[in-house]
């Protein structure tokens, strides 16, 4: 593999300042530093510090794989950068646009600078192009890395957003189900459904799937689940919500209910809790 | 040898688990209870496994196995204050307890006792 020469090094640092400034004006072209996302004397500083890190790890071997400890203070820079890219909203092209449009200044630098020997230019242009490349997947790979972060913890917050368990009278409970049931969402809103049962020590659970868009024969295991897991602990589960579609998928899949008392809305439900619990409900004449 | 102890109330008989189960103790406490309810002709065991946090298959089966056993010697049998790790754990495991009568807490457990069953 073509490795960088002595001779390009020199060349590269001896024009420092006029790759700088073609590069800054590239940047800008592309529109970088224009919107508000980043400011331009952000730019410079994060273009500068890149300057600093690429210049001193440049003389070093492994350039093609990035490997070694000349490189790593590089890949961090650009770990945190293409990171902090990705929270304010750029997109992994832009991202990778920072580190590959230094290509053209660098080209043409290397270039002028080797123009009497073809060969030699050939060989030293394929390498800045290489580790150049190298660079800039990195940055893409971290780039790529933040955002599955952040649509993780987006998941997670989901997670705990959909299953609120609410108390609707004393001694009863319910919880309103919104979206698909998956066996990890089940988990986690079986474990915070007993929770509050414990906790208030609430005889009627009733578990609301008017928001559930389909039933399929896993939903109903988890249900069928969930209910058992209820009545073990020593509470009454009432499932309520059951619309005619849903009511139809499940007969048709032959699913078998039994022993799961069901109601068409959760009025229903709670009037059952209340006479199940002996509490009554009275009209104030007037 | 330790063992569970069982207390009487009246014709009640209250087991309280407040130790880690394991089989020799499951198996000790199974006979004992039988014994007990013969001899004391109770009509109704409560078992408290509040204290319980963790469970394996054979636990469970052997709660099942009691509510059973209890059944045919003509007592009602309620398991009060299951944690809900407990009660999680039992359904991963397939154990359903079908037949076993359950109640949040001992107080719950008492009443539920005192109502002859078939009655809300």
């Amino acid at each position: 593999m073509a490795a960088l020469q002595q001779r390009t090094i020199d060349l590269i640092r001896s024009h420092e300042a006029d790759i700088l400034s073609q590069w800054q004006q590239l940047l800008a072209d592309t529109g970088q530093g224009q919107d508000n996302r980043i400011s331009s004397a952000e730019l410079d500083t994060q273009l500068r510090e890149y300057w600093r890190l690429f210049l001193q790890a440049l003389p070093a071997a492994d350039a093609s794989t990035l490997q070694g400890t000349e490189w790593q203070p590089i890949r961090r820079f650009l770990e945190s950068l293409s990171a902090d890219r990705a929270r304010r909203g750029f997109n992994s092209s832009e991202t990778a646009l920072f580190v590959f449009s230094l290509k053209r200044p660098l080209f043409s630098q290397v270039q002028v600078g080797l123009i009497d020997q073809p060969q030699l230019l050939g060989d030293q242009l394929a390498a800045v192009s290489e580790l150049l490349d190298q660079l800039g997947l990195h940055t893409v790979k971290a780039f790529q890395k933040t955002r599955e972060e952040v649509i993780q913890r987006q998941q997670e917050e989901m997670l705990e957003l959909s299953t609120p368990v609410v108390k609707l009278w004393e001694g009863v409970l319910a919880l309103p189900m919104i979206g698909t049931l998956d066996s990890q969402r089940t988990q986690v809103v079986m474990e915070s459904l007993l929770q509050r049962i414990v906790d208030t020590g609430s005889e009627i659970a009733i578990i609301d799937i008017t928001g559930v868009p389909t039933v399929d024969t896993l939903v109903a295991q988890h249900l069928l689940k969930t209910v058992t897991a209820i009545r073990l602990m020593g509470a009454d589960a009432i499932i309520s919500g059951v619309r005619p579609q849903i009511a139809q998928t499940i007969v048709h899949l032959g699913l078998d209910l039994q022993g799961i008392v069901t109601k068409a809305n959760l009025a229903d439900a709670l009037a059952l809790a209340l006479r199940r619990t002996g509490q009554t409900v009275t009209k104030v004449a007037g | 040898m330790d063992r569970i102890p069982i207390l009487q109330m009246g014709d009640l008989l209250l087991v309280t688990i407040q130790v880690d189960m394991h089989d020799q103790l499951a198996l000790t406490l199974q006979d004992d209870l039988t014994d007990k309810i013969q001899r004391t002709s109770a009509r109704g065991v409560l078992i408290d496994i509040s204290a319980l946090d963790i469970v394996d298959s054979f636990i469970g089966r052997m709660i099942s196995t009691i509510s059973a056993l209890a059944q045919i010697m003509d007592a009602t049998t309620v398991v009060v204050g299951m944690q809900p790790a407990v009660a999680i754990t039992l359904v991963e495991l397939g154990l359903d307890l079908r037949g076993v009568r359950t109640a949040l807490n001992v107080e719950r457990g008492m009443k539920l006792l005192q109502t002859p069953a078939g009655t809300p």
